[in-house]
């Protein structure tokens, strides 16, 4: 939350050093740029990476084929032997690297969302992206059961995230297009992903009644999210997403933090609010959409990892590259329980729950103990 | 004519607006009741449907009317006021449109807990886990609240409230997939159960809920005014003599009542709970002692309508009422959103 710039030369708030001071924290100036520190954001991003990196590390190391460290490093690095770089390089790092970007998409997506949104219940199930992505995944598998079973992988390798991210961005479409009324307005976007939403969701809880009981239960394990069996082909798409639209993202850091303060005053700071939003918007749409494309609508990460990110920085708002960094070792951390811990291999978007909920609902009683009430 | 009386003035007409509104919802529940009994694979026309309410003689008509359609009607109207109701004090105690009535982990515990009993005791009738899905929904819910209330003093604020609502339900829905997961017999039941419906239902279910539905309902209209007071900021409410603490537990022990009665018996269709009061609120306004009201007749008349609506499109076949409601509500919802100013929480 940086004081927009005219303040700064206002001669009333020149005269006294502490009049542009932001709780208490002074910015850092160099030449023209003006910049603010935030020690605990910073802290908190560097402990996540480092938790990120350990997690990725035992997840390389875990599994039925047990690795040490020198093993594993010497793999990435293109060294050990044929065996381990197989299991390394073709079956575990694509795994962990599907995980911790589709995490980190989804808690950009869900942070941008939640701050236009200005709702922390709002994530990009609300811009009608995983709904619509499910509704035809489960439409394909419903329909083309047999088809599917009958052809293998391939198919379903390539049909099951095409048909994922057309269902996703169509809903966004939809959505967008049905709140957009002489501008967009927070409130209605929220009623009118709502309304949409609720059609995707029970036409695809009926087409689940319609299909035979195997069909529906391997549509319910993709709905769940799964990381099972993720390759470079689901890596690279995601990694490219991520790349292209987390800068544009960061960009609008800034515009973001105004949106909060009502749309008044962020046309009276001369922003373009519509513009602006409608960017961010698809910004959100596209990262949640390459995500759920790559892994399935994985539950509540978009939700929690926000939440999160804002409680342990202590801001105000959802912060994206915390946010990003939440939802990454979330996914990661949960897609290392899913495959080491149960008996059966669970679909990651459950264990997410299983993981996030208890740490939200922590962080929840104590912020509110710190605080008294909030 | 003195100041006061043209002050009063359109207070009256306010009045009679109010009252004329609530006579049509009725008027409307009434209709769908009507047409609940009367529409279906086999009409029966509404000579024969008077005859088999007042002087059954046996026949094929009076029993399709009495053992299928009477039950069926009964439970819509009761679960549809209950969600009604249920979704408009969700959205005035969480401020908050997006809240639906099992946000606080009422929907996820019923589900959780009837899952489990299939799965554990082998249970194979809907009227078994009714009582297991009641019980869900209020330890759910009374977890919620705990939760809520740790660590703090006073009532837990609508924020965290639905936050830890929203947590909850997460992790209960991510326990209920691994069990449907694992189990098919368990998926079978659950892919039903989350499709919504109120048909083939017994007649005992109806009467199995009433009361719960009756005690959350005088709860729900208790909390009515606390409810106006809180929508002014919890410093005026105080202000202005009311326990907010109370307010709020009353609220919520109503909406799980209400809730989790509708959730056992009828399925997730918790839906209605959420766009019935942005009806509402379009035409009642912010008052909740109307709006409540408003609410609870606008669902008891959606509900069997939806049913209705069901068993005429996939004649001779029938679509699930939860399903009928999405597809023909939501449509109707999204323009309603685009074309009015409602008014906001």
């Amino acid at each position: 939350m940086s004081a927009p710039p005219g303040t700064v030369t206002a001669p009333a708030a020149a005269t006294t050093a502490g009049a542009v001071r932001l709780a208490h924290r002074r910015p850092l100036r160099i030449g023209r740029v003006s910049l603010l520190l935030r020690p605990r954001g910073l802290a908190v991003t560097v402990t996540g990476l480092a938790l990120l990196l350990l997690l990725t590390a035992l997840h390389l190391r875990l599994g039925d084929i047990p690795m040490s460290l020198s093993e594993v490093v010497a793999a990435v690095l293109g060294g050990g032997t044929g065996g381990a770089r197989l299991v390394i390089m073709e079956l575990r790092l694509p795994r962990a690297l599907t995980g911790a970007l589709v995490g980190a998409a989804l808690g950009v997506s869900g942070a941008i969302t939640q701050a236009i949104a200005r709702n922390p219940l709002a994530g990009p199930d609300i811009l009608g992206v995983t709904s619509g992505a499910s509704l035809a995944v489960v439409a394909a598998t419903v329909a083309g059961g047999a088809a599917y079973g009958g052809a293998g992988g391939v198919l379903a390798a390539i049909g099951i995230p095409a048909a994922a991210l057309a269902g996703g961005l169509a809903g966004a479409l939809l959505v967008y297009g049905l709140a957009w009324r002489r501008g967009l307005d927070g409130y209605r976007l929220v009623l009118v992903g709502v309304g949409v939403v609720a059609v995707f969701t029970n036409l695809k809880y009926w087409l689940l009644t319609v299909g035979d009981v195997n069909d529906a239960t391997r549509a319910m394990v993709w709905i769940s999210g799964s990381l099972n069996a993720r390759g470079m082909e689901h890596v690279v798409p995601t990694a490219l997403a991520l790349a292209m639209v987390l800068p544009a993202t960061l960009l609008g850091t800034r515009t973001l933090a105004v949106l909060r303060l009502g749309d008044d005053t962020v046309r009276g700071l001369g922003v373009r609010i519509d513009l602006a939003r409608g960017s961010l918007l698809l910004c959100a749409v596209l990262l949640a959409s390459a995500a759920t494309a790559a892994a399935g609508p994985i539950a509540f990460v978009a939700l929690a990892a926000p939440q999160i990110a804002l409680r342990l920085a202590g801001v105000a708002q959802p912060p994206l590259v915390v946010s990003a960094v939440a939802g990454a070792v979330l996914v990661t951390g949960a897609d290392l329980a899913a495959r080491t811990l149960t008996p059966v291999e669970l679909p990651v978007g459950i264990v997410t729950a299983v993981l996030g909920a208890p740490y939200l609902i922590y962080l929840l009683v104590r912020t509110r103990r710190a605080r008294g009430a909030i | 004519m003195t100041a006061a009386a043209i002050e009063r003035r359109p207070l009256r007409h306010l009045r009679a607006r109010r009252l004329t509104i609530l006579s049509a919802l009725a008027v409307a529940v009434m209709v769908a009741v009507v047409l609940s009994l009367m529409v279906g694979a086999r009409p029966v026309p509404p000579a024969d449907v008077w005859q088999a309410l007042w002087s059954p003689s046996g026949s094929e008509p009076d029993l399709i009317v009495r053992d299928l359609r009477v039950p069926r009607t009964a439970l819509g109207v009761l679960a549809g006021l209950a969600l009604g109701v249920a979704g408009a004090l969700m959205q005035g105690h969480t401020r908050n449109p997006l809240a639906d009535p099992g946000l606080l982990g009422v929907t996820q515990g019923a589900a959780f807990a009837m899952v489990l009993s299939i799965v554990v005791l082998r249970l194979s009738s809907v009227y078994g886990y009714i009582w297991f899905g009641l019980a869900g929904a209020l330890i759910a819910s009374a977890a919620v609240f705990a939760l809520g209330l740790a660590g703090g003093r006073g009532a837990p604020t609508p924020v965290t409230l639905a936050l830890a609502g929203t947590a909850v339900s997460a992790f209960l829905y991510a326990l209920t997939s691994t069990v449907v997961l694992l189990d098919q017999q368990a998926m079978d039941m659950f892919r039903f159960w989350q499709a919504g419906s109120i048909a083939g239902r017994d007649s005992a279910v109806a009467g199995q809920v009433l009361p719960f539905v009756a005690v959350g309902l005088a709860l729900a209209l208790a909390n009515a005014p606390g409810l106006n007071a809180l929508a002014l900021g919890e410093d005026v409410a105080r202000a202005l003599g009311r326990n907010i603490a109370l307010t709020r537990f009353l609220g919520i022990a109503a909406i799980t009542l209400l809730t989790g009665a509708a959730v056992a018996a009828c399925g997730s269709l918790a839906f209605i709970g959420l766009i019935v009061p942005h009806l509402a609120r379009a035409l009642a306004g912010p008052d909740h002692r109307w709006l409540l009201p408003y609410s609870g007749l606008a669902g008891a008349a959606l509900l069997p309508a939806a049913d209705v609506a069901g068993r005429v499109v996939a004649h001779p076949g029938e679509l699930e009422a939860g399903v009928v409601l999405a597809l023909l509500g939501a449509p109707f919802f999204v323009a309603l959103v685009r074309r009015t100013r409602s008014p906001r929480l």
